[in-house]
């Protein structure tokens, strides 16, 4: 065992390195924002009373949940252009996480949209709401705020899982991380490192979403003072 | 360059064997790490309880594909043979074996204080009430996102393609490279993992509602 690891040799790399970290928390911000948005579409899809919704939704989700990311991301970047759509490896990357993300907020989100009891519905019709001002203004707020861990989590876990779009050359930390290693042929120290760069951007994210929650729940912090 | 064709389908499905295989390294290597990080995790001993939560939450902060890597680079280094298959391997029981602890933590939490306390005032030691009380609890609460957990297993074996092991996913790239039918080529491979996790799913599902009583959804409005 006579190796010597040389951290300098990483380091020296240190300007991409800290792009592709901010690429990384890039692609999560747009995954995590438009993944949230499909999530909460398709949670009312799936409670829909249209049975052709409920049934597409809950296609989808079964579908995205149980097949790899790597396949997903493959049929999206290698699939899609032989439709004649053609997708660079960053917008085949992003969309890929939408794609993937979207899935596993519809079954939170869902999850929340249930546990919202239904005499709040029934409170807010009464006072004249239609439905979909009940939903906009009563239910969805209470809902994602009852979910906002399993949430955090999630977005956790595609930031992590978002390693995986490299495969196909979309430049985020792992792509950059390759690239060094194929530069000055320090494997290991280069992803000990990338490996410390993302349990970083883990403690980063929970900060800044924990960070949101107070401004997005006022509600919680008045209940919480209560 | 020739078309998509039955052969395919058949080196396609030899693949998934190892997909499966891998998988069930994962699983049962990553059950036993994860049963003893899961007893160190709730030790009485402080030492442990730190070194256990240190590791998972390293492991749980890293994506598996660095982990791979790592592994995959490294075991070259020390001139190892078959280092796809040992790095997989590796990377996949170590990574599996985190989240097994902290699900088989969380279950043997989920059970009542009564429980232990009983247990102590009949006089059991402390390994004696795990055994006989606690865990033969805990295992009928672990067992649907135990194997909900499989499901990820699966999925997660396919990152494996990525250091150049050839199951499934990668199989798929071989077969896209001759053909150059990507879509029928992957939505093939997507059909195969599906056929292998959506079982699983529909299992844990089955098995959490049987846990949980006969809670029906509320559709709302």
């Amino acid at each position: 065992m006579g190796y010597t690891f040389q951290f300098g040799e990483v380091f020296r790399y240190w300007p991409l390195l800290v792009e592709g970290a901010i690429n990384t928390l890039l692609f999560s911000a747009i995954a995590m924002a438009a993944g949230l948005a499909v999530g909460i579409g398709g949670a009312v899809c799936r409670n829909s009373s249209n049975r052709a919704l409920r049934a597409v939704a809950g296609g989808y989700v079964e579908i995205v949940r149980n097949t790899p990311l790597l396949v997903q991301l493959f049929l999206f970047y290698f699939g899609l252009p032989a439709t004649g759509l053609r997708l660079s490896a960053t917008e085949a990357a992003i969309l890929a996480l939408i794609f993937n993300t979207g899935a596993y907020s519809t079954e939170i989100v869902r999850a929340g949209i249930e546990n919202v009891h239904r005499s709040q519905v029934e409170a807010a019709t009464s006072l004249g709401l239609s439905r979909t001002q009940a939903f906009l203004h009563v239910v969805l707020l209470q809902a994602l705020e009852r979910v906002y861990p399993a949430l955090v989590s999630q977005f956790i876990l595609m930031m992590l899982a978002s390693s995986i779009v490299s495969a196909v050359g979309a430049e985020e930390l792992t792509a950059y991380g390759n690239r060094i290693q194929s530069e000055n042929f320090r494997s290991m120290e280069v992803y000990f490192v990338c490996g410390a760069v993302y349990l970083g951007l883990t403690y980063v994210m929970r900060f800044v979403l924990a960070f949101l929650a107070r401004f997005l729940f006022p509600r919680r912090r008045a209940l919480a003072r209560a | 360059m020739r078309s998509f064709n039955p052969n395919d389908i058949l080196f396609l499905a030899q693949a998934a064997l190892w997909t499966i295989a891998l998988s069930l390294i994962a699983f049962f290597g990553g059950g036993i790490v994860g049963a003893i990080l899961a007893l160190w995790r709730i030790s009485t001993l402080r030492v442990l309880r730190m070194v256990a939560s240190g590791y998972i939450q390293i492991i749980q902060g890293m994506p598996l594909l660095i982990q791979l890597f790592i592994w995959y680079f490294g075991l070259n280094l020390l001139g190892m043979d078959l280092p796809a298959l040992m790095a997989a391997a590796i990377a996949l029981t170590l990574y599996s074996s985190a989240f097994f602890a902290e699900i088989w933590r969380g279950s043997i939490e989920a059970i009542p204080k009564g429980q232990w306390e009983s247990a102590a005032s009949l006089g059991l030691s402390r390994f004696e009430m795990l055994g006989y009380v606690i865990i033969p609890q805990a295992l009928r609460l672990a067992l649907p996102p135990t194997v909900g957990f499989m499901v990820q297993i699966v999925k997660n074996t396919s990152l494996t393609s990525l250091v150049g092991f050839v199951e499934l996913a990668r199989a798929g790239q071989l077969v896209n490279n001759v053909t150059f039918q990507p879509l029928p080529v992957f939505a093939c491979v997507a059909v195969i993992y599906f056929s292998t996790c959506f079982p699983l799913s529909i299992l844990s599902r089955w098995l959490e509602r049987r846990t949980h009583g006969h809670r029906q959804p509320v559709r709302s409005a």
